[in-house]
């Protein structure tokens, strides 16, 4: 956890004298390079373990259990934060 | 998908991949939250109300991932917390929880975690999109924004402007960049509680 919470602030550190260099707009396309090569050898992981491919379907309603509850959960909480908006004079206009 | 083909011998060989590859991810990462100059901009356009949307959707989708605990037996309580922690960032949260589960649960029950959080965070953004409109009406013009999660300022801006509105979208995107910024952590720490 450390490994991973420190590279991020190092990231953040080393990227601070940097910031609104054109050279790092282009950060955004090579983290979207690293996740798709990511995203593919999880894809092989995924393909080559048959009790998961098993149990796709299983995994598939546990899924949309975590989908359907945390959306359920973030739009009630979003009722409150906008009833505490509205009586703070906060208006959102059409 | 292709490890169909390969088998298990292939995989022993990228084992060391995965791991390499997800910390240059998060290392650019943290370039970009700095670098893009995201950071600046975002802290000059504080105000409550932008600030305290993404605590709720956070507080939100915690709460209800904890229920879900009792429903989804074959994960624990901060399992379940993680799962419901990528806010639809499904390629960084589902590599995070593969990676960082593997030494406790091994890597097929890793893998597994992964393909559910992969999933999830999916139909979370899927889902949300869809169910935009009807969200708006039952809880309010925050509804969409909050049910997105990081979709907030992508995918699912579109759909949140048409149904609260063009002021949303400032709201919408500092919501989204806040929660975007803030998934390593949640993944990340309950991954290892």
């Amino acid at each position: 956890m450390f490994t991973v919470i420190g590279l991020l602030c190092l990231g953040m550190a080393v990227g601070y004298p940097f910031r609104n260099k054109r050279v790092f707009r282009r950060l955004d396309k090579s983290i979207s390079y690293t996740v798709y090569i990511m995203l593919f050898i999880f894809g092989i992981t995924i393909g080559a373990n048959k009790e998961l491919l098993e149990d796709i379907g299983s995994f598939g309603l546990q899924a949309l259990v975590i989908a359907v509850m945390t959306i359920t959960g973030s739009a009630i909480a979003s009722y409150f934060a906008y009833k505490l908006f509205l009586k703070r004079g906060g208006r959102i206009e059409k | 998908m292709i490890g169909v083909f390969f088998g298990d011998a292939f995989i022993t060989h990228i084992k060391m991949l995965p791991t390499l590859l997800l910390y240059a991810l998060i290392f650019q990462v943290g370039l970009n939250i700095s670098a893009s100059g995201e950071l600046g901009g975002l802290i000059r356009n504080l105000s409550v109300t932008t600030i305290t949307l993404p605590i709720f959707t956070i507080i939100g989708s915690w709460v209800f991932a904890a229920l879900s605990s009792f429903i989804l037996t074959s994960w624990d309580f901060w399992e379940c917390m993680a799962l419901g922690s990528g806010f639809s960032y499904y390629s960084l949260s589902s590599i995070l929880i593969t990676q960082l589960k593997e030494p406790t649960l091994g890597i097929d029950m890793a893998t597994q975690m992964g393909a559910i959080a992969l999933l999830a965070n999916i139909f979370r953004e899927l889902l949300a999109l869809v169910s935009a409109p009807l969200l708006g009406r039952v809880f309010g013009k925050f509804a969409p924004v909050s049910a997105a999660g990081c979709a907030s300022m992508d995918i699912c801006l579109p759909a949140i402007t048409r149904i609260a509105g063009k002021s949303i979208v400032p709201i919408a995107l500092i919501h989204g960049v806040v929660i975007d910024m803030s998934v390593p952590f949640w993944v990340t720490l309950f991954c290892k509680l």
